[in-house]
């Protein structure tokens, strides 16, 4: 259990126990609990074998009864987003897991046609406007059947394997499309703008080191929703108080999994213990490094991050903003003994200011 | 059919002006798996991967513009950087405040603290008619304040449970604990002030020393009350108000004396004005010093000050303020020029306040303006850290 100093560091800004900021190894315990709390417990997401089947975001949406909404969050309303086959559109009040379909293309760099060569048989079907056969027949020479590709297709999940043949990847005319597909949920972070900024109370650390709202004390202030780095919390429309995922925390006091982790049938969701979670996720990028696969980063796993690291972190195989994740999030409160002291600065100008108007010559 | 002439080939190309920079890299020696080198799945940075087309930029903004700003799409107005995102939209969500409801609160908050201040001190210095105004402005502005705070909570009933806790990392517990005395004090204040005139009242409520006693103590909490709205928008991970953090209190003091000095003089006969007056036109200066200085000092984060409707707001405030600042320095000696310039400074306080909240709102909006500043930063942290 932790000392508490007399001061708090948000106004002092003396944060010798990294209590607004940096890495926090005993998290739970920093909140308050005895020292025989559970271990912290977190989500390993590895995007690299999600599927997109969205199992995540059905077993959460029934194992929490969360109301339907659209992409924008608005209630009861069913409605596209217009982008991908990405209906859910974000995290928010009503959908704790968000499933991100990045549908990305690029050119193949062709060498130069051999002209007159027959269109190859199912690979001009599904090339661009106007195109037809003739620009199928360009990549024939580049993309024909060769026998790796027979392999490959017998292994995807080997990481070799992956990075020569990417079973999400799939050719159009001269260009290639891939999906990148990552279940988004709420980070847990060790140091979580929304708890810092709640002013009733609602939000709390749990035994388990996750950041769970009650949702009898929340009175709808709304300071949570813009304090998440992440755009994770959000208000319910018309019922005014707000939610995030609570990573099952009534599952975890049963000794269950969270209900996206359990329902996931490809393991891209991990749930665990956060230690153990975090020497899996290293032991999977070392892998995926090794084996070529060298877009692959962690995300969130870093406890120097500016959130002090997250309790559920991320196997990414592009750039964060790509699955609309903030590339260097930083909890907002870190800031905040800065801001008091220019406040407070600023009330005494404002003091002065005022008084000194008195002084001198009377009119 | 030759394919060099196919209409649909050239269109083609057009659209792919990158595969002329992303070349196929050398080939890998030791990937005996990989049949085609450097254009893998997942494999190769930089691999060329974009988002695949969608519309054209030009027909996203018509689309955009047609839809009438609904929804989280971003800022049509805004110019296209560098950056990626997913499908465009927004990464950290809006506030849900509602406008004008806190706007309005942020501008009465500011009027009621000064205002508070100039009436306790007017008190001790023989300036009954200014201690008068000051506390009717002090305690109708904080207790107009609560009633906008709870009509914007998401459950208005239960809006004793900010008083549950006291957390210091939160701007808005600590405000709830500067607000309810600030508008109890100024509140009693101001009602102590309105019975001086009714009969029915009893005497030893009429005493001046119980007024008295609620003003200063009212005053007390007078310049914190307008200086933490400033916080609690400044810690937030809204860009536009989250960045200039450090200087936005003291916009938000500067527009406080500004409205509470400006509103003080427009309602005190002029020979007891003369403090409203130089509080109202020192805190203006320091308004426009430090919007100045939010508006040009934050790169990227800066630019939701300039355009959209924050931009007209903030342009409209400027303008007011100046005049309002001119007009109370030249002309508020005289009675038409105490109010007209009063009425200037409050004006130009308020649209401060709704353009400061309209131009976070816009930055949380576009996902530009988290992306790039954060790029910038893993930029130079990644440089520095080259250099050592």
């Amino acid at each position: 259990m932790s000392q508490f100093s007399s001061a708090s560091p948000a106004f002092t800004g003396h944060d010798t126990e990294n209590r607004l900021y940096g890495p926090l190894p005993d998290v739970t315990g920093e909140a308050g609990y005895e020292a025989d709390h559970p271990a912290r417990v977190g989500f390993f997401t590895d995007t690299s074998v999600c599927i997109g089947c969205k199992a995540c975001e059905v077993a959460c949406k029934e194992w929490n009864t969360l109301p339907m909404d659209d992409a924008d969050g608005n209630r009861d309303a069913l409605g596209l987003s217009g982008m991908s086959y990405d209906n859910t559109g974000m995290l928010g009040a009503n959908s704790w897991r968000h499933v991100a379909f990045v549908e990305q293309s690029r050119a193949v760099d062709l060498p130069m046609p051999a002209i007159g060569l027959p269109a190859a048989p199912g690979q001009g079907a599904g090339s661009g406007g106007g195109c037809g056969g003739s620009c199928g027949s360009a990549e024939t020479p580049a993309h024909g059947n060769a026998d790796g590709t027979t392999i490959d297709q017998h292994s995807v999940l080997n990481a070799q394997a992956l990075s020569s043949f990417d079973p999400q990847t799939a050719q159009s005319g001269d260009r290639e499309i891939r999906w990148l597909m990552s279940s988004d949920v709420c980070k847990h972070c060790t140091h979580a703008g929304c708890l810092d900024v709640c002013p009733t109370g609602a939000l709390f650390r749990t035994e388990f080191g996750t950041v769970v709202v009650q949702d009898d004390i929340c009175n709808g202030c709304g300071y949570c929703v813009p304090a998440c780095p992440y755009g994770v919390i959000d208000q319910r429309k018309g019922d005014g108080r707000v939610f995030k995922c609570t990573m099952c925390y009534d599952r975890l006091t049963d000794g269950l999994q969270p209900a996206c982790a359990t329902a996931c049938p490809t393991q891209s969701i991990q749930f665990g213990d956060l230690d153990e979670l975090q020497a899996r996720a290293d032991a999977r990028l070392a892998t995926l490094t090794e084996q070529g696969v060298t877009t692959a980063r962690l995300y969130g796993r870093d406890t120097d991050d500016g959130v002090g690291g997250a309790g559920a972190f991320f196997l990414l195989l592009d750039e964060p903003e790509v699955y609309g994740l903030p590339p260097d999030p930083v909890v907002t409160t870190r800031d905040l003994p800065s801001m008091w002291r220019h406040a407070a600065g600023a009330a005494a100008m404002l003091v002065g200011v005022a008084l000194s108007g008195f002084l001198g010559r009377r009119r | 059919m030759d394919p060099g002439t196919h209409p649909g080939s050239e269109v083609e190309q057009e659209r792919t002006p990158e595969m002329h920079g992303t070349g196929v890299p050398a080939e890998v020696e030791d990937a005996p798996l990989d049949h085609r080198p450097g254009v893998s799945g997942v494999a190769t940075p930089g691999g060329g991967w974009r988002r695949a087309d969608g519309p054209t930029r030009g027909q996203q903004r018509r689309r955009k513009r047609k839809g009438g700003g609904r929804g989280r799409d971003g800022d049509p107005t805004v110019e296209d950087a560098e950056f990626q995102s997913y499908y465009g939209r927004q990464i950290v969500k809006s506030a849900v405040w509602k406008t004008p409801d806190v706007p309005l609160y942020l501008f009465l908050g500011g009027a009621a603290g000064s205002s508070a201040v100039l009436g306790a001190a007017a008190e001790f210095t023989d300036r009954p008619a200014l201690a008068r105004t000051a506390h009717l402005i002090a305690g109708g502005g904080a207790i107009a304040s609560v009633g906008f705070l709870i009509h914007d909570l998401g459950r208005p009933e239960r809006f004793l449970h900010m008083l549950r806790v006291f957390k210091p990392t939160s701007p808005l517990s600590v405000g709830s604990y500067i607000l309810s005395p600030f508008s109890a004090l100024t509140g009693a204040a101001a009602a102590l002030t309105l019975a001086e005139r009714m009969d029915w009242v009893p005497r030893w409520v009429k005493a001046p020393s119980l007024r008295r006693t609620a003003g200063v103590g009212g005053a007390v909490f007078g310049g914190p009350m307008a200086a933490y709205t400033a916080v609690l928008l400044a810690n937030t991970a809204t860009p536009s108000w989250h960045e200039p953090g450090d200087t936005l209190p003291f916009v938000f003091t500067g527009s406080g004396l500004a409205a509470g000095g400006g509103l003080c003089m427009a309602f005190t006969p002029v020979d007891q004005a003369a403090p409203a007056r130089k509080a109202a036109v020192v805190g203006a200066a320091v308004e426009l010093v430090a919007m100045h200085k939010v508006e040009t000092d934050h790169g990227i984060v800066s630019e939701p000050f300039h355009i959209g409707r924050a931009g007209k707001l903030l342009r409209a405030a400027r303008a007011c303020t100046a005049a309002g600042a001119v007009g109370a320095a030249v002309l508020g000696g005289r009675r038409w020029g105490a109010v007209a310039s009063g009425a200037l400074l409050a004006a130009g306080s308020a649209l401060t306040r709704f353009g400061v909240f309209d131009a976070g709102m816009a930055s949380s909006k576009d996902p530009k303006y988290v992306v790039v500043p954060q790029r910038e930063r893993l930029a130079a942290r990644a440089a520095a850290a080259a250099d050592s």
